[in-house]
């Protein structure tokens, strides 16, 4: 498609990056234009919609197209962005106020309908840019200036939310593991269809090392569970933990204490998503085992395809439409 | 009723009759029947002129039922035609419609010419043979009421028929119960002797050219299928069901074939979402709505606004606030379309008269769209929505060209802020398109560059340039005509749907010897430049609104003139004897504020 070989400074804009200084966004905006620099899609074919929040300014600082737009509006724009073009490649960047707070409508439906987005949700479970109120991916009880007491709200799990609406690709990865990110962002760069990732994302200054039990050297080995296609789900330092799925839903168990056959065998491509919602109810929030990796990959019609092919079932059957004859339909009569 | 009423409608503008119709319903879909709140009407005035309205006070009326009758009966001047189902006139529904004594019996509908039909046992002896039972029987006895008024006005019943027949399907049971019950109607007139052909109504004497039978949201959606044409554009239509902007929604998704893309999206905003995404990447995003989905979609359009995109705003307003009521007509969102957004946030907004004006109002909201990159909003309602009028169909060979080129690399640095120096538009470049690659957003942005700046004196000139690019506007529009003398004792200013009454009002005022004219605004944001001589010339203003003042708060502080309210806020047009009154009572002395009667 492209006849240069990118670096990531084609992709890097002129504008000075505004974040904290060791914000988690930095290293996704570093993974993301550095990822984009490996495709061969064109850089005037990526476009990047954002809603509001300190993942929003994400589009600023990617030269390509982009649009930072209002709070929580990001996946309606992008839904006609990418309807009245499906050839490009539309990202959507978000956060946890965005997406789950004020834009919760327009997610879940953008993910029922399968529109061609790739929806990176940037999940720091706290509001940042109005310096720091409890968000709905903030766990119970989390003490902020506006909860002062702890929050009574329970959190969103936004993969759970994603598989129930209908999403067809949903991942999770974290801002620290540059590797895995990628994997991510290239897995959902080749689904065609609706893709949520979810990536854990550090907010140093307001909700620091809030993924610790994911990241820490000494926690991390006994909580990230890696989702591998075809894989048995094992973790641990010695694979000593497995996932088993029961009548009881997913379950972690020691590994010694099953036979092989009934750990659980990760098929993100299932159609049934019962199973990878099991999986994604193993944690709510990064405390204790948590599943990293794709949830879910399924193919389906993507919603732009199915109005573009509505439009082109309709010319077949009554030809491009005449103006002169639409408004003579109803029936006409001559004055003289 | 309101299927009755359109097939009369449209068998008159067969016969070269000019109209024009009201069509009155709950908002409830199927309300109680015979209840007062479960009234349905139509109104139409059929006549061999040119008519402005549907029509003051009825020369007939038609009532179905008890409860009809007393909605109505206040409308019907004494001494004219009282047409009435008798069957429907039982205990029961005289009770539910309040009556305590049967007016067929009690005396008082002596002052009419009171007709009556057995409606609902002759339909069920019609119908008969035709495999209907039970209950479904008696749905057609609007038709046995349509075939006998066809009767007394003269009307062919081959476009009815056709009608039914292409509706349900000739083999259906339904269309033959339809169809036999309209001949038993047409018969009962022709054999019965009370029934003579009571009104027979020439063709009218209209503009010559080809003609057809429109209502405003069908003319709304033409006018934006052929408005993109126009622009060479694809049209994208964002939008959410909702009274009264639904049918501008499901007439366009017929059209498929002119490579129109209707998304029906979860909410409002998302409708005006869709509809902006659709712009930025090179359609022409439409959406449509009432004025609580404009409210609603209000923060998009600010971002529209601020990031300068092409974008058409419908809003068929009905009467509010809130729900208020769905299926009624108001003008009462003029001041929200002028001013209902954060920030300074100036829009066009275009208002069209007639519902056949609505066509070309949709088409010129396009082309400023386009031309000046900027939302427009154009401002129908209830009822130029739901009303139709023969239309005189356009010379489309006369179709303009108002399409723009996207940007293109010319290899110098690209400023998406730039601007065109006659219209102050901003280039358009779409993605996909290699070497503009630019950043848009809700920011405030540094002229030219479009990059991020809370730079002060920025933040001034980008108000005053965004500001300067509508004014610019009123320099591309189409002058105000007054129709009557160009000076005298008193103008009559409207807008919208309130045409038709403000031009009946005061032209009969106006052979009646009074010295009054009627400016119509289409344009009310920016106003055409003549606006202001207008005002000028004559000793008094009178601005009559289906609000409580809008149009006057804006000509009072624009123009610093004493313009008078005239008020009518009851979900329903004016009446054309309403301005009358009002324009003859400004002249002769008293200039109180009055309120529209009942």
């Amino acid at each position: 498609m492209t006849d240069t070989a990118y670096e990531r400074s084609d992709f890097q804009s002129d504008q000075e990056v505004r974040w904290c200084p060791g914000c988690g966004d930095y290293t996704i905006l570093a993974a993301v234009q550095n990822f984009l620099a490996t495709l061969e899609m064109e850089k005037q074919n990526h476009v990047f919609i954002s809603g509001i929040g300190c993942a929003a300014r994400f589009p600023y600082y990617v030269n390509t197209y982009g649009m930072h737009s209002i709070h929580g509006r990001a996946p309606a724009i992008a839904t006609g962005v990418a309807t009245a073009n499906p050839e490009l490649t539309v990202w959507v960047v978000t956060g946890d106020g965005d997406a789950l707070s004020i834009g919760g409508n327009h997610l879940i439906h953008s993910m029922r309908r399968n529109v061609n987005i790739k929806v990176l949700l940037f999940n720091n479970q706290i509001y940042g840019l109005t310096k720091g109120q409890y968000s709905p991916t903030s766990e119970v009880g989390k003490k902020t200036k506006t909860s002062p007491m702890g929050s009574v709200d329970r959190p969103f799990n936004p993969i759970s939310l994603a598989i129930a609406s209908e999403a067809t690709f949903v991942a999770r990865t974290i801002d620290m593991d540059r590797k895995h990110t990628t994997e991510m962002l290239h897995a959902a760069y080749e689904h065609q269809g609706a893709s949520l990732i979810e990536i854990y994302q550090n907010c140093n200054v307001f909700n620091d090392k809030a993924f610790i039990q994911l990241t820490g050297r000494e926690e991390r080995d006994d909580n990230r569970i890696n989702l591998e296609p075809g894989q048995p789900i094992r973790f641990g330092a010695n694979n000593e933990h497995a996932v088993i799925l029961d009548g009881r839903g997913a379950r972690v168990v020691a590994t010694a204490d099953v036979a092989e056959a009934d750990i659980h065998v990760h098929d993100p491509s299932n159609p049934d998503p019962s199973a990878a919602f099991a999986l994604s109810r193993l944690s709510h929030g990064p405390y204790g085992p948590t599943p990293v990796g794709i949830f879910r990959d399924v193919s389906r019609a993507t919603y732009e395809d199915l109005v573009q092919q509505q439009l082109v079932d309709a010319q077949a059957k009554k030809g491009p439409g005449e103006i002169k004859e639409l408004i003579r339909s109803g029936g006409t009569w001559t004055v003289d | 009723m309101q299927l009755t009423g359109a097939r009369f409608t449209d068998a008159s503008a067969v016969l070269g009759n000019d109209l024009a119709t009201f069509p009155n319903f709950p908002a409830e879909i199927r309300a109680p029947a015979g209840t007062l709140p479960g009234v349905s009407s139509f109104q139409v005035q059929i006549a061999n002129w040119d008519i402005l309205t549907p029509g003051d006070d009825p020369d007939i009326l038609i009532a179905m039922n008890p409860a009809a009758l007393k909605s109505n009966i206040a409308d019907l001047p004494p001494g004219r035609l009282l047409l009435i189902n008798s069957d429907a006139f039982i205990e029961r529904n005289l009770e539910k419609a309040g009556y305590e004594t049967n007016p067929l019996k009690d005396g008082s509908l002596d002052g009419y010419h009171v007709m009556t039909a057995p409606m609902e046992e002759l339909t069920k002896l019609a119908v008969a043979n035709t495999g209907v039972k039970g209950r479904a029987t008696l749905r057609s006895k609007n038709f046995f009421a349509l075939g006998l008024v066809s009767w007394m006005f003269n009307r062919p019943m081959e476009p009815i028929v056709d009608w039914v027949n292409q509706k349900f399907g000739p083999e259906d049971v339904v269309a033959k119960a339809n169809v036999a019950a309209l001949h038993a109607g047409y018969n009962f007139g022709i054999t019965t002797e009370e029934f003579h052909h009571l009104f027979d109504v020439e063709p009218a004497k209209l503009q010559p050219g080809e003609y057809t039978n429109i209502t405003g949201n069908q003319a709304v959606a033409w006018g934006l299928i052929v408005g993109a044409q126009a622009a060479k554009l694809p049209l994208l239509y964002g939008s959410y069901p909702i009274t009264p902007a639904s049918s501008i929604l499901e007439e366009l998704a017929r059209h498929k074939n002119f490579g129109v893309r209707t998304l029906q999206v979860e909410d409002e905003i998302a409708a005006v979402g869709t509809a902006l995404g659709g712009s930025f990447a090179g359609h022409l995003g439409v959406t449509g709505t009432s004025g609580p989905g404009v409210a609603l979609k209000s923060e998009t359009i600010s971002l529209a606004f601020q990031v300068e995109l092409p974008l058409v705003i419908v809003n068929v307003q009905r009467a509010g606030p809130s729900t208020g009521m769905p299926t009624k007509t108001e003008q009462a969102d003029l001041l929200m379309a002028m001013f209902g957004r954060h920030g300074e946030a100036p829009l066009p907004i275009v208002a069209p008269a007639t519902p056949g004006e609505a066509f070309t109002s949709a088409v010129e909201a396009c082309r400023l769209a386009v031309r000046y990159m900027t939302p427009v909003i154009l401002m129908s309602d209830g009822y130029i929505a739901n009303s139709s009028e023969p239309w005189r169909l356009p010379d489309l060979d006369d179709l303009p060209d108002y399409s723009r080129s996207f940007a293109k690399d010319d290899g110098s640095e690209f400023q998406p802020y730039s601007r065109d120096p006659d219209t102050l538009a901003r280039p358009w470049a779409v993605p996909g398109t290699k070497g503009l690659e630019h950043r848009i957003g809700g920011l405030e942005h540094a002229d030219l560059t479009g990059n991020v700046s809370y730079d002060p004196m920025n933040h001034e000139l980008m108000t005053k340039l965004r500001a300067s690019k509508i004014d610019r506007i009123a320099e591309d529009i189409r002058p105000i005509e007054v129709d009557g003398p160009e000076s005298g004792d008193l103008l009559a200013v409207g807008w919208g749907s309130t045409f038709g009454a403000i031009r009946a009002g005061t032209r009969n005022a106006r052979r009646n010897g009074h010295s009054v004219a009627h400016a119509h605004i289409r344009h009310l944001n920016p106003f055409a430049p003549n606006l202001a001589e207008i005002l000028s010339n004559y000793k008094k203003v009178l601005i009559p609104e289906l609000n409580s003042g809008q149009l006057a708060m804006m000509i009072r502080a624009k123009f610093l003139v004493d313009a008078i309210t005239f008020s009518k806020m009851q979900g329903l047009p004016f009446k054309a004897a309403e301005i009358e009154q009002k324009v003859i009572e400004m002249i002769t002395g008293s200039t109180n504020n009055s309120e529209a009667g009942q």
